[in-house]
């Protein structure tokens, strides 16, 4: 497989094609806006979290194959899990992403697929823009006095 | 063979020692000199031989070499200068384009604007005349309006004339859209901005490379490019001025060269252009950019012209035929510049350009620093094509032969 398919593989293409985790919450908990400056992806992420956990996700956007691929497994990913793993799990697809951390399949399901973007330094940034966006929920959550 | 008006481009492409390398084991076919272009032989020979032969700081040293950098360097001014026939005196260099916009900003508008008072420039504008401007509104209370850009891709031109009144204190236009094409009226524009009393800055960092300009002709105040874009070295970019209105400006930024005394209580600035040169300018830079100039004027802007002209006919008739492919801007080739923006049905552009570059092409995809226009065009991004004089039509058949197999490697469009 060239390293180019590994960019197209079918879980990926699939996660783009059908995307999960679109839409807008009815009572989020927190909301974010993250683009990315250099080529105007853009994401709106809704988080609603009860008692620690994230037990709802929507996002929406626009922009490329990886980026949206990406924001839809994370919505897999991050679902019913607490807002201390969910950083944790952001953490690790970050340093898997900059090539410093070995993908951890059983923590990061069908985003185990993107540990090939590594090797396109210019997609890491669309790669990560939902899980930034996770992120910057949680921190913005936390700040403002929840969990 | 590619003949296209103007230019044998078989014998030009020797010229350009990176156009005969490999990416991705094909051969480059460069089609993003929008960004920026490739250089000439005769560029990096220039800077080269400056640094081998005449390496020294100018307008200082009073002994030989001093003064032949000096000469290298004033040499690099005269040809720019004439290349867009504007006079020696009020050809300025800077950084780039931004920073000769954001001179006419700080040192024209935080001191000449008051509230109330409009600056009017367009919805096809790069960040770099978009941005400067809402930096000096905050500050002096001025207001930035825009004038709206047609389905077709053009400036409305009605419109404009509504926008444009007693209010207006500057207008800040961009010759050819690095997005679109579009090449705009823009000594129509420079005309009816002067009948209200207002300055005009035109920003030419797509039209200088790429068709005769001629600042005289113009009739604007102000004329922005890069050195990058025209064949030239990054770190330097030229600002052309109206000798009466540069001459009432202040200075842009402080420093040695751009003084003619210092005293503990202040100082007088040295003549034009010096006056808006602070510190050790980009001297090699100033040299390449001259041999870039020489280059194109040898080639003829004309030539030039003539055959961008005709290669972005040659791309649009191409793109047509690609499934799903929508083209933004003007089609008639005769009213826009070899820059071509589109957009692939179900494919983002980051997806379309990744796949193509496996063939070795090299196009852009992205907002192309025109946010406020990629919002006009309802679109994130577009992918986009830009042709320079060293272009041949088999490249853009390389382009089309890439995007088809962007649907072989990444499927069906999708819903």
């Amino acid at each position: 497989m060239s390293a180019l398919d590994d960019l197209f593989q079918q879980i990926i293409l699939d996660h783009y094609r059908s995307q999960r985790g679109v839409g807008r919450l009815e009572e989020p908990s927190v909301a974010v806006d993250q683009n990315n400056p250099l080529c105007g992806d853009e994401i709106h992420l809704e988080l609603a979290i009860e008692d620690g956990r994230i037990v709802g996700l929507g996002h929406t956007g626009q922009g490329c194959s990886i980026s949206q691929s990406s924001a839809s497994m994370m919505s897999e990913v991050l679902r019913d899990v607490s807002v201390e793993e969910a950083l944790a799990l952001v953490e690790h697809f970050r340093q898997v992403m900059h090539g410093s951390e070995e993908a951890d399949e059983d923590r990061l399901g069908d985003a185990i697929a993107l540990e090939g973007v590594a090797r396109y330094p210019v997609r890491v940034k669309c790669a990560l823009l939902g899980w930034m966006a996770a992120k910057d929920a949680i921190q913005t959550y936390q700040a403002n006095g929840g969990g | 063979m590619s003949t296209a008006a103007g230019i044998d481009t078989t014998a030009l492409r020797a010229d350009f020692p990176i156009l005969g390398r490999e990416v991705n084991g094909r051969p480059l076919v460069y089609l993003d000199s929008a960004a920026t272009s490739q250089k000439p032989l005769a560029v990096l020979d220039a800077m080269d031989a400056y640094y081998r032969e005449t390496n020294a700081n100018v307008h200082r040293g009073v002994y030989e070499l001093a003064a032949e950098a000096t000469e290298r360097f004033e040499a690099g001014r005269r040809a720019v200068a004439r290349m867009v026939n504007a006079p020696y005196e009020t050809t300025i260099f800077t950084k780039n384009a931004s920073e000769a916009i954001n001179l006419v900003a700080w040192a024209w508008g935080v001191r000449t604007l008051k509230p109330g008072d409009e600056v009017l420039i367009t919805e096809m504008e790069h960040h770099s005349n978009i941005v400067p401007w809402h930096l000096v509104a905050e500050i002096t209370g001025a207001t930035v309006r825009f004038v709206p850009v047609t389905p077709g891709g053009e400036l409305d031109m009605g419109a404009f004339e509504e926008l444009l009144g007693p209010r207006t204190r500057m207008v800040a236009v961009v010759h050819m859209s690095n997005v679109l094409g579009t090449i705009n009226p823009v000594a129509d524009i420079a005309r009816a901005a002067h009948a209200q009393g207002a300055l005009v800055l035109v920003d030419g960092s797509q039209s200088v490379p790429h068709m005769p300009v001629d600042f005289a002709a113009l009739g604007c105040d102000f004329l922005a490019f890069t050195g990058h874009k025209m064949c030239g070295p990054t770190g330097i970019g030229v600002l052309v001025g109206n000798a009466d209105v540069l001459e009432r400006m202040e200075p842009f930024l402080g420093g040695g060269e751009m003084i003619r005394d210092v005293t503990i209580e202040g100082a007088t600035w040295n003549d034009l252009p010096w006056k808006f040169e602070a510190g050790t300018p980009p001297i090699a830079e100033a040299v390449g950019l001259g041999a870039a100039a020489d280059y194109l004027m040898g080639v003829g802007m004309a030539n030039v012209r003539a055959h961008e002209r005709d290669l972005a006919a040659f791309i649009i008739a191409a793109l047509d035929e690609v499934e799903g492919v929508t083209l933004f801007g003007p089609r008639d080739p005769d009213l826009r510049g070899g820059a071509v923006s589109f957009a692939m049905e179900g494919y983002h552009p980051h997806d379309i350009a990744q796949v193509v570059d496996r063939e070795g092409v090299c196009i852009r995809a992205g907002h192309h620093c025109a946010k406020p226009l990629m919002r006009v065009l309802g679109v994130g991004a577009t992918a986009r094509a830009s042709a320079y004089l060293y272009n041949r039509e088999e490249e853009i058949d390389v382009l089309v032969q890439a995007l088809g197999s962007v649907r072989t490697l990444m499927g069906g469009p999708g819903s």
